[in-house]
């Protein structure tokens, strides 16, 4: 089975879980007076689960078939082992650790560490030019964000204030 | 009609005003570059300078010039980076995006910049015109023929993703959908499929999402497959065949024509704005294109780039017609715009006209000389702009990266936000593998909340779904809506069946 009719399963999975929330416990919440209107805050719902249930179902069925011509995908996922894969994954992993990070860490340490270590991760060796850019960067950003658009960014870690 | 024109000539052309609109603008094209911060964002930025000026018609002008150029920057970043900033200028990554693949991004810049000015153009003419006449066509409307409406542009939208895959596009629409039920609406006092988590409240938020599907997955697909920067790193150095031929001019003229006009009408309508107009813009002249000609979209088509951003320009400026005129905005960006206005102490509607015409003729006359603006100073700096592409990928691609984290965290000011980014982004990527097209689920994420508050309207007022049938016109459309889905999927079918010789009884 292709991976698109695989994602279709899991989005009738996904279809199923909503529709099951939208008609069984939904409405068992409504207080009394709101269940004389024509709409329910699960009406909506509904009618999008059934309609969601019924797509995902062509799809896994197989009941509409693809055009002619196949689309010329931009990545190749049966071929996922030829490309940079670890590197995308490295990246998404400093991605969660500079959310996680931003708040204790504070806004230059974090941005600076992201965008030196992005860098690294993509190959980057000239790391007297790498970190000047980064940290120029980060404090003209903060700068921006904090000056001029007066959003607050603890620049600081926790302990520095 | 005269008297007012030379009043809001007399009051845009003073210096300040002047310097309002081109300042807006220059501000509005770098921010609008940055993936993720869409006119909305940058609009809500400039609330609290434009409300420092406390002129009304200077602060107005300021915020018109910043959406202009909001919508050109993100033109800019959708053909350059295929990062669209806006739902509004998704379309244009289409052909917009592949043609600077191709090595024509001077090209694509060009026409993106003369249809916008094109279109803003004639829609301003068209909104000096009609602005009185129409609000009485908006004023027919009811809720049951906004949903209406909403169905029909969604289904096009699911329509046009392509012949063989309505299915997956439907699929992802009503994936949008399901979505913006997440969190507590304005219409029910309760929280809906939050499963009990905090952060889910106020629902996902719209910037959060666009980023997740659109400049994430890219940014991810650049760093998988090294050859994809390299293709567009090579022509980015140097920009070249910025001029367009007389022929191409000729094809997009008509193009500019249709969309000016169309884009403008479907702006007006409350809750169609930029974002409908621009797909339904694109889908409309794919569908009228000939037989060859259709084969070029989505490859780099200068027809499917000129008509998306023909009619998103007009909407801009037909988006502003309920607002002067009824007070009622038509998109989220004029919403702002509104609230910016109520703090300035201008209340817009019907009085509007009468009772303070140099703002009502200003901001019009604005809207000239911000197109103008636009196109002078945006054309000679196309080859500054490209230079973003000549930057090496070790650089590119982490600050690309940044922007999406922080597009996301400024609008909520929540870390678990960067989280829940990383995770569409993820599911974004693979959904992108497997070939299913993802605007259609940010659409469908956008226009959730409203299609769902005209539902729930029209079964209160019609205690029921009568009004389906009450109203003509809204059964008129949920036909149309039906059949654009269908009639693709039954055409592909036939053209099939005729391939493999079957004779055609059907």
């Amino acid at each position: 089975m292709a991976l698109d009719r695989w994602i279709a399963l899991i989005i009738l999975g996904i279809a199923l879980a909503y529709g099951y929330a939208a008609y069984f416990t939904m409405d068992q919440l409504l207080p009394p007076f709101m269940q004389r209107n024509p709409i329910w805050p699960s009406t909506f719902p509904k009618v999008l689960a059934v309609m969601a249930i019924f797509t995902s179902l062509v799809i896994v069925l197989g009941l509409e078939k693809p055009s002619g011509e196949a689309a010329t995908p931009d990545i190749d996922y049966r071929r996922l082992g030829d490309y940079k894969i670890g590197q995308a994954a490295c990246l998404l992993g400093l991605m969660v650790a500079y959310a996680l990070l931003l708040r204790p860490a504070g806004f230059l340490l974090s941005t600076a560490g992201f965008l030196t270590l992005g860098g690294m991760i993509l190959g980057e060796r000239k790391l007297w030019v790498l970190f000047p850019v980064a940290a120029l960067a980060t404090g003209v950003v903060w700068y921006l964000v904090e000056g001029v658009l007066g959003i607050f960014l603890r620049p600081l870690p926790f302990f520095l204030g | 009609m005269l008297e007012g024109l030379t009043i809001g000539l007399s009051t845009a052309f003073s210096i300040t005003n002047i310097l309002m609109v081109i300042g807006g603008c220059l501000i509005g094209t770098f921010i609008g570059m940055l993936p993720g911060l869409g006119p909305m964002s940058i609009i809500a930025i400039m609330i609290p300078v434009a409300i420092t000026l406390g002129d009304p018609s200077a602060a107005l002008i300021l915020l018109a010039g910043v959406y202009y150029g909001a919508i050109f920057g993100g033109s800019t970043s959708s053909i350059l980076l295929n990062a669209p900033g806006v739902a509004g200028t998704v379309a244009t990554s289409f052909d917009g995006y592949p043609m600077a693949r191709a090595g024509k991004a001077g090209k694509a810049l060009t026409i993106a910049a003369i249809s916008s000015f094109m279109g803003g153009t004639i829609g301003a003419v068209l909104l000096m015109i009609f602005a009185p006449m129409l609000s009485t066509v908006a004023l027919l409307f009811h809720s049951a023929e906004y949903f209406a409406l909403m169905v029909v542009g969604l289904s096009a939208i699911a329509a046009f993703a392509g012949t063989g895959n309505v299915a997956k596009a439907v699929m992802m629409t009503l994936l949008g959908l399901m979505m913006a039920t997440v969190g507590e609406g304005a219409l029910f006092n309760m929280p809906r499929f939050t499963m009990g988590l905090m952060d889910l409240q106020s629902g996902f938020s719209f910037i959060t999402l666009a980023m997740a599907m659109f400049a994430l997955p890219e940014a991810i697909f650049l760093v998988m497959n090294p050859a994809r920067s390299a293709q567009s790193g090579q022509d980015g150095g140097k920009i070249t065949g910025l001029r367009i031929t007389r022929d191409e001019a000729r094809k997009i003229a008509p193009v500019i024509g249709r969309q000016s006009i169309q884009g403008f009408f479907i702006g007006v309508l409350p809750g169609a704005g930029a974002t409908i107009a621009s797909f339904l813009g694109y889908a409309v002249e794919r569908n009228i294109a000939s037989e060859e000609e259709q084969k070029e979209f989505g490859k780099g088509s200068i027809k499917g780039l000129a008509a998306p951003e023909t009619a998103n320009n007009a909407a801009c400026t037909g988006s502003f017609v309920p607002l002067l005129t009824l007070g009622i905005p038509g998109s989220g960006t004029t919403a702002i715009l509104l609230g910016a206005l109520i703090a300035l102490n201008v209340t817009p509607g019907p009085r509007l006209m009468i009772d303070s015409p140099h703002i009502f003729w200003a901001v019009i006359i604005s809207m000239y000389i911000g197109n103008l603006v636009l196109l002078v100073l945006n054309l000679p700096l196309i080859p500054y702009i490209a230079k973003v592409l000549s930057v090496p990928r070790t650089y590119l691609i982490p600050f690309i990266l940044f922007f999406t984290l922080m597009g996301s965290y400024i609008g909520q000011n929540n870390a678990t936000e960067l989280l829940i980014l990383v995770g569409f982004g993820v599911c974004a990527t693979v959904l992108r593998f497997a070939d299913y097209p993802l605007a259609p689920l940010l659409i469908g994420f956008i226009l959730g909340r409203m299609l769902e508050d005209n539902f729930s309207r029209s079964m209160q007022i019609y205690d029921g779904a009568a009004f389906i049938l009450d109203r003509p016109m809204t059964l008129g459309l949920l036909v149309l809506a039906i059949l654009l889905v269908v009639v693709p999927s039954y055409r592909a079918r036939r053209a099939r069946a005729r391939a493999a010789g079957v004779a055609d009884g059907d």
